[in-house]
């Protein structure tokens, strides 16, 4: 059993009581509502006469359904029924329960996962939940943050709270210097690739080690946003002062000595020096490449200059499903992905798409246009990022290389509005899933890759290697 | 400190799951495979069983294979499903058990699930119950074989009986004691604790105004 982690004191501060099935219920900090799991919640609360507990520990935005095309953005009602239905409902149910709502005209709207940062909801010490699998994203803060169903959603609004299990906890000692060209995505790619798309079920993982301790907090969120790609519901990282000085003056975050008064708490809430784990993995990154997934499921990817494997090389039982991933992909086995054809360029999501992700993307764009035949867009990760891009001038060279600079939200991640592949596409995507139909179209093609590298896809009309493009040391 | 179980109606009590069995093959099954993306645009949470493994059950143009286990005739009416390893990963998306709950299912058997998909079954008092390998792969030679044989999932005995067999599964200890006392839909529950949990957010120092 872990003791003495930033796992077990923020689950241990939050603990309500034992339920009689054995489960602790939790108080939950922060509940991030989105417009997609929330709609039959509040509904089943109106048919069960019931009010939301604490309306001021619910945040809300809309990201999933929303169009991205500037054209029709602000178009009301949507072209979608459905997805008008679902914003509809969402505004109505936020106005009735007076919690605060991030819409689609608001300079705060944004994928969850994205805006919880950005105005700085997410804190450590804190629980937070959202229905979506995606919320260890707010590890990143040192925050135990995990997704939940729609009925848990439910629960939360009904209760302040979930019926939970502790997990085990797993440090992932990340240890080495991260090589040129490549960044935080990378490094999850390969966590996954080591410790396999399951391999953290049961586990909450916590990331440190010194490439960690030198990652800005971009980096460290694509890192625990992926943690459910690795089977682990809840990844996070301990806070020190990259955390602190990123919330400094941030909306949700106090000021003056209040700051100095949470920051106490923040810095009590890490992992002591002499903490328990149940289990411990050192990944090292010395001579880390670009990665790029080269099946169906984040766990088959491999360096961008390595041969794909052939299914014969793997271990038996991972072959059947690695001859129909590539199957599928159309990947060449033995040879390195590297010059694989791309038909579509996305970055965005809330795995990378931050103000960063686009700068170290920009520098690849730059003075590069998209190769003929090559549909390219970028879909900053909320409007907060839109607009700090937009004052930095890099909608520019985006546009100016021929990227589509849309306004944000999913977007092509899931392909819940118009923003989806057609037919066999191929995709070079900052996303987080490669599954099949993931993107819209259930022969469409998925390589999932760091923002920089997508750029590079979309340059060379085919998977390429950052660092084979002069970028005057932006990724370093 | 515990609470006492709440009388539950015996109708919530899930102690056993009996039928026949269908078998979908495969590690790693995803919900968006489960049910896509695109079927979640709604606000309530009908016309669900249409599209349990929509598009795996389609060719090219749309039209229904009949390929795919749900789809044939003798698996029609199954309650047992029957899968591999690390069913349910990926999106957290309620509406993949309850697709399948609508098809039909009522309990999974598999060598391992993710764990919100595991969770949000507990939320639906749906069965989901971990065997080691061999016994998946014999169960699902079973239903594939003899598609009228009757399968029983003794949820309290945590063991699966088939053709006068008995072999041990393993139920979550906190899923198997919400199915068989009847607490699996937590939010009354749980609402009842409301001054308890009050003083819980008194106590976190990034709590203000607390009612």
């Amino acid at each position: 059993m872990s003791d003495r982690t930033l796992y077990d004191k923020v689950w241990e501060r939050h603990r309500v009581r034992e339920l009689p099935n054995g489960q602790d219920q939790l108080f939950i900090g922060t509940h991030l509502i989105h417009e997609v799991t929330s709609p039959q919640p509040f509904a089943e609360l109106r048919e069960r006469g019931i009010n939301v507990a604490f309306p001021e520990r619910n945040v809300a935005t809309t990201d999933h359904i929303i169009p991205t095309d500037p054209e029709t953005r602000d178009d009301r009602p949507l072209a979608d029924d459905s997805a008008e239905q679902m914003l509809s409902a969402l505004e109505q149910n936020t106005e009735e329960a007076g919690i605060t709502f991030y819409g689609l005209n608001s300079d705060r709207q944004g994928i969850a996962h994205v805006m919880g940062p950005d105005v700085g909801a997410t804190q450590p010490g804190t629980t937070i939940v959202c229905g979506d699998s995606h919320t260890a994203t707010h590890g990143a803060f040192g925050a135990v943050a995990f997704g939940i169903g729609t009925s848990q959603v439910r629960d939360v609004l009904a209760s302040g709270c979930v019926a939970a299990d502790k997990s085990d906890v797993r440090r992932v000692e990340v240890t080495g210097e991260l090589p040129d060209g490549t960044v935080a995505k990378d490094v999850i790619l390969r966590i996954i690739g080591d410790l396999g798309v399951d391999g953290g079920v049961g586990y909450a993982y916590e990331y440190g080690g010194p490439t960690i301790a030198r990652m800005a907090m971009e980096g460290r969120m694509a890192v625990c946003n992926m943690s459910i790609e690795g089977g682990a519901r809840v990844g996070y990282i301990n806070p020190d002062e990259t955390t602190y000085e990123y919330l400094r003056g941030r909306e949700f975050v106090p000021e003056g000595q209040e700051f100095d008064e949470r920051k106490t708490y923040w810095e009590s809430v890490g992992s002591d020096d002499d903490a328990v784990y149940d289990d411990v993995v050192e990944v090292d990154v010395d001579g880390l490449a670009p990665m790029v997934t080269w099946g169906t499921t984040p766990g088959q990817v491999a360096p961008v200059d390595e041969p794909v494997p052939a299914p014969a090389d793997l271990p038996a039982d991972e072959r059947e499903a690695a001859a129909a991933a590539q199957d599928h992909t159309q990947v060449t086995p033995g040879e390195p992905i590297a010059g694989h054809p791309i038909d579509v360029a996305f970055i965005g999501t809330c795995t990378n798409g931050r103000a960063s992700d686009f700068r170290q993307a920009a520098a690849v764009v730059e003075d590069r246009e998209v190769a003929d035949d090559v549909r390219a867009l970028a879909v900053p990760g909320s409007t907060t990022v839109k607009r700090t891009l937009e004052e930095e001038g890099v909608d520019r060279v985006f546009r100016d290389a021929g990227w589509e600079w849309r306004e944000a939200g999913c977007s092509m991640c899931l392909a819940m509005n118009d923003d989806a592949l057609r037919g066999d596409e191929r995709c070079a995507s900052s996303s987080n899933r490669n599954y099949v139909g993931r993107q819209g179209s259930k022969d469409g093609r998925t390589f999932l890759m760091s923002p920089a590298m997508v750029a590079a896809a979309a340059v060379e009309g085919a998977v390429a290697d950052v660092r084979e493009f002069d970028t005057g040391g932006a990724l370093r | 400190m515990t609470v006492e179980a709440p009388d539950a109606p015996d109708d919530l009590r899930v102690t056993r799951v009996a039928g026949t069995g269908v078998a979908v093959r495969g590690d790693d099954v995803d919900t968006d495979q489960i049910i896509p993306a695109r079927f979640l645009k709604s606000t309530t949470w009908e016309g669900l069983d249409e599209y349990a493994f929509y598009d795996n059950r389609r060719d090219d143009d749309g039209e229904i294979t009949g390929d795919h286990p749900f789809d044939r005739p003798e698996h029609q009416g199954a309650s047992v499903l029957v899968v591999n390893e690390n069913f349910g990963c990926g999106s957290s998306r309620e509406h993949a058990p309850r697709a399948l709950r609508r098809w039909g299912v009522e309990a999974i058997v598999g060598e391992s699930f993710a764990e919100i998909f595991a969770d949000n079954c507990k939320s639906l008092g749906m069965v989901a119950a971990e065997a080691a390998p061999g016994v998946v792969a014999e169960l699902q030679d079973l239903v594939e074989d003899d598609p009228e044989a009757g399968l029983e999932v003794d949820v309290a005995e945590e063991r699966a009986v088939y053709g006068g067999n008995e072999v041990d599964v393993h139920i979550d200890e906190a899923m198997r004691e919400a199915l068989i006392q009847g607490v699996w839909d937590t939010t009354t529950l749980m609402r009842d604790a409301l001054d308890e949990t009050r003083e819980v957010a008194r106590d976190l120092p990034y709590v203000e105004e607390v009612e």
